[in-house]
């Protein structure tokens, strides 16, 4: 911000940050890892009357992939964003965005989360219609219009529980709502929520902004609102039911239909698109449906399995989302027909996509494939037929999908189409460019292969989180008993 | 006084999302603002009226005795009208640039995205 209209030197500040922000989150991980859940009150007023930010397993592991995230998009928009959209703020707005995630994901706090979650959405409108071309502003309408339903049902929501309870602070709800009689209530402000974050997350009948905003703005932008925005919608979800509405069968039935519905829709939505983008938009809700069924089947093993896909689904839809910017370089236009011949020219990109491609899939020994077994193994101790038939067809459909881009991009023929004479082409660009917007990809599919080979150890602290958040009572101590843990 | 509230919290959120559903842009961004007027009120009013006492303990006490007006839900209204005011005019600027643009106001003609490109 304050080079306002050097941009070389807010590339620079960017990527740097992101780079100090990775590191600080992973010592933050390692802390936490260590030392259990920590939290910070906020102008020291004790929990449950001040503000309260709560790291724990689950958070710290979300930062640092918002963190991971941001890097690699940092470096990928410095050279993919044109100028002019850069001159108009776009680091810094960028940034915004992902202070307000990080606040999202760290908040102990109900009406705090309200703030983060405003944050996220006025910086991602901005980001969404920086440039101001007819289909970004449609897009930014329909954009807008259902997140901001969403946040007025939020705060609706947290004025009932306020109504209920008298608390904000999550720990404390905890605790206050199990202790309320009147059930009904209770469901009805959980339903409130459910729609809410419901939105937010892209699940089967709110998702319908998504498929009409996500292709429109530059395929930076869409990389981080892919790879995060979706999923603090998630998050939201999964810490809610499982801290603060625990243990309602109605609820859960619910939360499992969505989410069928959720992999159906989204798999058959993919199914018919021909831009590439949209493409994955309708991708990112078909996968969502795996992270909600895990929430509805609330086991230990569901929940582990949710955590995973959640740390999978992160990377690779950010690093997918990178990969069609780059294929619009190269090829300029979207359309995965008029594509073709990209292991004729550029063999080794060829391969390097394939990773990104692959583990979305989950070919075995890739990453989508492990939080899968999860998912599937506790959906038949839970005798949920439905839930695993779901599962197993939109794996089916998302190979399916998958094969048909692989075959349309990679190893078709190069249809003729005609140059654009004002479009710089991959082809044309400096070699730093190149660089910059290869280079992130390589990172991201290296954390993919990562995330697939040393599955064992995300294993274990999927494993770890989900425990924790079964038992809530960790959490709930941690919070409201912190005079034994100050040091 | 709590009655004619809930009547109003009522007719405000009918109101707003009434006007979402109308096809014009304009209408659509009152709705918005109708709606968070009502979740507004909603907040205040299940924070419980309480008329004439603030939450002030006299001197001479430790705690509240008295009952007493609750200031969080001031407090929430409060941020929650910064917020939406914010909202509010990046979406009057996001409609006149979007009728500039497309050169309607209507939502249905607002289509171009869904066609193949």
């Amino acid at each position: 911000m304050f080079f306002w209209n050097r941009i070389e030197m807010q590339k620079i500040i960017s990527i740097a940050g992101s780079v100090i922000s990775v590191a600080v989150s992973v010592w933050l991980f390692a802390y936490i890892w260590e030392h259990g859940t920590q939290t910070v009150q906020a102008g020291n007023w004790k929990a449950p009357f001040g503000i309260i930010f709560v790291a724990d397993t689950l958070s710290a592991t979300l930062v640092l992939l918002t963190a991971i995230s941001g890097l690699a998009v940092a470096s990928f928009s410095s050279a993919s964003v044109v100028a002019a959209r850069l001159r108009f703020g776009y680091f810094p707005i960028f940034h915004f965005l992902l202070l307000g995630l990080n606040g999202a994901f760290l908040t102990g706090d109900i009406f705090n989360l309200y703030v983060w979650f405003e944050i996220i959405i006025i910086s991602s409108f901005v980001l969404i219609t920086l440039g101001g071309e007819k289909a970004q502003v449609e897009g930014a309408v329909k954009y807008f219009t259902l997140n901001i339903l969403a946040s007025t049902i939020f705060l609706t929501a947290i004025a009932v529980l306020y109504g209920l309870t008298g608390a904000l602070n999550m720990a404390d709800l905890s605790v206050k709502v199990a202790a309320i009689e009147n059930r009904g209530l209770v469901e009805l402000t959980a339903l409130l929520f459910l729609i809410a974050f419901g939105t937010k997350a892209a699940a089967f009948p709110l998702y319908f902004w998504l498929p009409a905003s996500y292709h429109t703005p530059p395929s930076a932008v869409s990389a981080i609102f892919a790879g995060l925005l979706t999923k603090v919608g998630v998050y939201a979800l999964i810490r809610v039911f499982t801290l603060i509405f625990v243990g309602d069968a109605f609820l859960y039935n619910i939360i499992s239909v969505m989410a069928i519905l959720t992999l159906f829709s989204g798999g058959l939505g993919a199914l018919v698109q021909n831009n590439l983008r949209k493409v994955f938009s309708y991708l990112i809700i078909c996968h969502i449906g795996y992270m909600i069924a895990g929430l509805g089947l609330f086991t230990e093993v569901a929940i582990a399995g949710t955590i995973f896909y959640l740390i999978h689904d992160i990377v690779v839809k950010t690093n997918l989302f990178m990969v069609s910017g780059l294929m619009y370089r190269i090829r300029g236009t979207n359309s995965v027909q008029a594509m073709g011949g990209l292991y004729k020219d550029y063999p080794k990109l060829s391969l390097l996509i394939a990773i990104p491609l692959f583990s979305l899939v989950g070919i075995p020994p890739l990453s989508g494939f492990w939080p899968k077994i999860s998912l599937l193994k506790a959906g038949f101790t839970a005798q949920q037929w439905w839930l695993v038939g779901a599962i197993i067809f939109a794996s089916l459909i998302t190979l399916f999908i998958i094969a048909k881009v692989w075959a349309g991009v990679v190893w078709k023929d190069k249809p003729k189409i005609e140059v654009k004479s004002n479009f710089r082409y991959f082809a044309n660009l400096s070699d730093l460019k190149k660089t910059q917007m290869i280079a992130p990809i390589v990172f991201l599919s290296l954390v993919s292969l990562y995330i697939g080979f040393g599955a064992e150890h995300i294993q274990q602290l999927s494993s770890r989180i989900a425990t924790e958040l079964m038992d809530n009572q960790q959490y709930v101590d941690a919070v409201l008993h912190k005079v034994q843990n100050i040091k | 006084m709590e009655v004619i509230l809930a009547i109003m919290i009522g007719v405000l959120y009918a109101a707003g999302i009434y006007m979402i559903l109308r096809r014009s842009l304009v209408k659509l961004i009152l709705g918005i603002i109708i709606l968070g007027n009502g979740a507004n009120l909603l907040i205040f009013l299940l924070g419980r009226i309480v008329k004439g006492h603030p939450p002030i303990i006299p001197g001479s006490a430790e705690v509240f005795h008295d009952l007493y007006a609750d200031p969080v839900p001031q407090a929430l209204i409060l941020t929650a009208i910064v917020i939406s005011f914010g909202l509010q005019s990046f979406a009057i600027i996001l409609i006149k640039r979007a009728y500039k643009v497309v050169k309607t106001d209507d939502l249905d003609e607002m289509n171009a995205i869904d066609q193949d490109s």
